[in-house]
């Protein structure tokens, strides 16, 4: 990622001329050195890949914390309530993800999420087993999480 | 005078964020006691777990205030996001192994006679399978998927 490191080096260049050794100074450098590498080299092909990822990756850590917060209130419903209506399941989700690392990282996103959580994934690397906690409707459930994979997939490539 | 308001608002936030995260905790070991079966009580340590610890990490840096805390609790975070999930996977297919058994009302299984317990491979059902390798399987053993199906059917016919 040729972009970040351009990107660090900018934030330490501000870091040193303005003798703000700190992590907010870091971060101003940070932002700085993003707006001046998006307004000048936002044509240049090698750049343009990593511009248009910073702010996806802002937005897909909000969208997470989101997910996080939200899966918690409902097993903290689901703790403190009766365990009647529950419908549990495990599904078979295809895989668009290849590497070990994508794998890895959704299969870790999934398990943060509401109601799901990743068992194992198949030897051939196909197919990722999830059990859900309310399975009304497998194929409802198996696009939520391509919705979720597509949007981890579109950061990572 | 502005000072002491500032102080009191840390305080009252590094209070709030503690009670909350000792609340998801205290929420976590009650799923581990209260949840029907195995898998479902990962549910609840994983998620409730880490957005505990997570959330008493966030009070610490407040309270602390200083980079060298507040960089080691943000390590500390994502480092328990990354594992919890781990060890919730590794327990899960523990369990598999051994036999635990699941909840009696469980709606559908697709895991279920997917695992191989000799050399501990795991299958894909054959509607996902690869093209190319599903057309060359179904030469020299045609036995193979056929065998896996109506393991796979079982639980849909008990469901109603």
């Amino acid at each position: 990622m040729n972009g970040l490191t351009w990107n660090i080096m900018l934030a330490l260049i501000w870091v040193g001329m303005t003798g703000n050794f700190t992590g907010s100074g870091m971060a101003i450098g940070f932002l700085l050195g993003y707006l001046l590498l998006g307004v000048t080299l936002r044509d240049v092909p090698r750049f343009s890949g990593y511009i248009r990822k910073v702010p996806r990756v802002v937005r897909f850590v909000f969208f997470f914390l989101r997910e996080l917060v939200v899966s918690n209130l409902r097993v903290a419903y689901d703790v403190l309530t009766p365990t009647d209506y529950m419908r549990p399941g495990v599904i078979a989700v295809p895989l668009d993800a290849h590497t070990d690392g994508e794998i890895t990282l959704l299969a870790n996103m999934i398990s943060l999420t509401p109601g799901s959580l990743s068992l194992d994934v198949s030897t051939d690397r196909r197919v990722l087993y999830v059990h859900m906690m309310y399975l009304d409707d497998p194929e409802q459930a198996r696009e939520q999480i391509k919705y979720f994979e597509s949007r981890l997939l579109e950061l990572l490539r | 005078m502005t000072t002491d308001y500032v102080t009191f608002g840390l305080e009252l936030a590094t209070a709030v964020f503690m009670l909350v995260g000792a609340l998801f905790m205290l929420l976590a070991g009650l799923g581990a006691l209260r949840m029907p079966d195995l898998l479902m009580r990962m549910h609840a340590t994983t998620k409730a777990g880490a957005l505990g610890s997570g959330v008493i990490m966030v009070a610490v840096a407040i309270h602390f205030g200083e980079a060298g805390v507040t960089t080691r609790a943000v390590a500390i975070t994502l480092f328990i996001m990354l594992t919890s999930p781990v060890a919730a996977h590794v327990i899960a297919r523990a369990g598999y192994f051994t036999g635990t058994p699941m909840w009696s009302r469980i709606v559908r299984d697709e895991l279920k006679g997917k695992y191989d317990r000799d050399n501990h491979t795991l299958d894909t059902p054959p509607r996902y399978k690869l093209k190319a390798t599903a057309d060359e399987s179904t030469a020299p053993a045609p036995d193979a998927p056929s065998e896996s199906q109506p393991e796979k059917q079982k639980p849909d016919d008990s469901t109603p």
